[in-house]
């Protein structure tokens, strides 16, 4: 579907940058009951409330928020392939939203000191996104110098998801970002919190043919259109309702 | 309301000499009770109040964790971003009320660790409701409605409960519930509002759940076990059949006002009572699903355990964590409990 938002918002960056909020907010949602413990419970949930709320916001300047998020099809998506990642074992989630909560919070940090059209919700979404960074390096550290369990896991979970970082660089149309230095400020911190964690920065490709900034052209990973399956059946089953 | 500190009763602490006069102490834990003065932490109190009221806060506290799963069962699939968020929220809440309540608990000397196993072994219950299954979207709205209705009529009693800890607890969980109750509430509005295929949905989910909900006050009062004991002691109020007529008399009108109706042919205001008669409960189906037989009390605790069993390394490595760096116990405020133990 094409959206049209306010002449002064550039659509394309609107739905990349919310996007990836609604679907790791989605992801966040599904740990709902299955935490490894209950304090996790309420941080998981409060994380996923917050992204939902920024993605709200964002895919109301493209469009319609219930539109955007339930008619569209998998192809249609701007979302980052790593922010579909299935949540895997709490590792996984913690790498993921280590990897992605230090893009956000820098990413919105440039934003926000800027003058361009995200900045007002960028000023806002750095606030929360720094409580995010803080949740999975905290974590980070205590899975990487836990136990020689947690350790090997942990390590595990970022090697898995190494392949998908590079992606978050790859420029977005409409916002004005210096990606090359962006990534670089990315790697320090991560390689600073894994160090600390007692864990090194992955090898291997941070890139491949479908991982390269894919997600952002809406080429997705498998699992993807089985999450959208889910979250979109019930409003697709009764169109035009209002709920 | 607390009493001041210097209207007190004078009371002999729980880890005081136990030299004094044991009559005694009954004595003035009776005049405090019957002063409508709160019992605190560090009075002394008697054992069977003690077992009493960590049995019903744990189980309360239980209800909250294994009451985020129907609902959380709808999370993935809410069919627009604002119901989404509102039911994550919910969720949310529901985990925090459960700490609250596990905190409330263990002032009385238990800790979190061993309530939880007492759950996880079948040896404490939590509410027979949450043993139904959420089969559509309109079944959030009838728990918000009905359930969370149900829970507020026995809860806002118990923000006057004998017992300070829990007393308090309530009156913040009270709120928040209230807050979900009109959610749910104007969820079913819009289904029933909405097309012929939500009217239905809304229907059949209040349909579903309105005896389930009933069931929720307890036994009826010439059964209920605990009921005279508690209420001398002021942790419970009312008796089961008070509240339980005291919730059909609100859900009449606000049924009507819903547009939807309730599953019972024999509900009808009575003139001479000034209450609504409604029909007899199935006390079979509740006593069943109180052994274990309801639709989804095997589901429940087993995600239940499974939840806790796959995060056992998790907890390790935060306890292994702060040992290296803090030389604590723990970080997850779940192993430092046995500390605090009377």
């Amino acid at each position: 579907m094409t959206a049209t938002g306010p002449a002064t918002v550039p659509v394309t960056a609107a739905l990349a940058l919310g996007d990836d909020a609604l679907v790791l907010s989605h992801r966040l949602g599904e740990w709902a009951g299955h935490a490894p413990v209950l304090e996790e419970e309420v941080a998981l949930a409060n994380i996923a409330l917050d992204l939902l709320g920024q993605a709200r916001v964002l895919l109301s300047l493209a469009g319609d928020e219930d539109e955007l998020a339930y008619l569209r099809e998998e192809r249609a998506f701007r979302n980052l392939q790593l922010v579909e990642q299935p949540n895997g074992d709490f590792a996984h989630t913690i790498a993921r939203q280590l990897y992605f909560s230090t893009y956000q919070h820098l990413l919105h940090a440039e934003l926000a000191a800027g003058d361009g059209p995200f900045a007002p919700l960028a000023a806002k979404a750095v606030k929360e996104v720094a409580y995010h960074r803080d949740h999975a390096e905290q974590w980070t550290l205590r899975l990487g110098d836990g136990t020689e369990t947690s350790h090997e896991r942990m390590r595990r979970a970022c090697a898995a998801l190494w392949r998908f970082t590079g992606e978050m660089f790859q420029p977005v149309e409409g916002l004005d970002v210096d990606w090359a230095a962006l990534e670089s400020r990315w790697l320090e911190s991560v390689t600073e919190v894994l160090g600390r964690a007692t864990l090194s920065l992955p090898e291997g490709p941070r890139t491949g043919a479908w991982s390269a900034g894919a997600g952002r052209q809406g080429i997705h990973t498998e699992s993807f259109g089985r999450m959208l399956a889910e979250m979109q059946h019930l409003h697709r089953s009764h169109p035009g309702a209002s709920w | 309301m607390a009493t001041a500190a210097a209207q007190r009763t004078a009371r002999p602490q729980a880890d005081g000499a136990t030299a004094g006069d044991p009559a005694e102490y009954q004595r003035v834990f009776d005049a405090a009770v019957a002063a409508d003065e709160r019992i605190e932490p560090r009075d002394w109190m008697p054992d069977a109040y003690r077992a009493t009221l960590v049995r019903q806060i744990a189980q309360h506290a239980h209800s909250e964790i294994i009451g985020m799963q129907p609902e959380a069962n709808w999370i993935t699939r809410a069919p627009s971003l604002r119901r989404k968020a509102i039911l994550m929220a919910k969720v949310q809440d529901e985990a925090g009320h459960g700490l609250y309540l596990y905190s409330a608990a263990e002032t009385l000397g238990t800790g979190r660790d061993e309530l939880l196993d007492k759950l996880h072994s079948g040896r404490q219950k939590y509410s027979s409701i949450f043993n139904y299954p959420t089969l559509t979207w309109a079944d959030v709205g009838a728990i918000g409605w009905l359930v969370d209705g149900a829970a507020i009529t026995n809860q806002v009693p118990l923000c006057r409960c004998s017992y300070g800890p829990y007393a308090r607890a309530m009156v913040r969980i009270c709120k928040e519930e209230s807050f979900h109750q009109r959610q749910g509430y104007e969820l079913l509005l819009a289904l029933s509002k909405g097309t012929p295929e939500q009217h239905a949905m809304a229907q059949d989910a209040v349909d579903r759940w309105w005896w389930p909900s009933l069931m929720m006050f307890g036994p009826p009062d010439d059964e209920s076990q605990h009921s005279a004991q508690s209420m001398a002691w002021k942790i419970k109020r009312h008796s089961n059949d008070e509240l339980r007529q005291r919730f059909v008399d609100i859900c009449v009108p606000q049924a009507e006002s819903l547009g939807l109706t309730l599953p019972d042919p024999d509900l009808t205001w009575n003139e001479e009572r000034g209450h609504y008669d409604f029909g007899a409960i199935d006390w079979s189906e509740f006593r069943d699903v109180l052994k274990g037989n309801g639709p989804c009390n095997e589901q429940r605790l087993t995600q239940r355990r499974r939840a806790h069993d796959e995060g056992a390394w998790v907890r390790e490595a935060a306890a292994a964590y702060a040992a290296k760096h803090t030389g604590g116990t723990g970080t997850t405020g779940h192993d430092t409990t046995g500390a605090e133990r009377a």
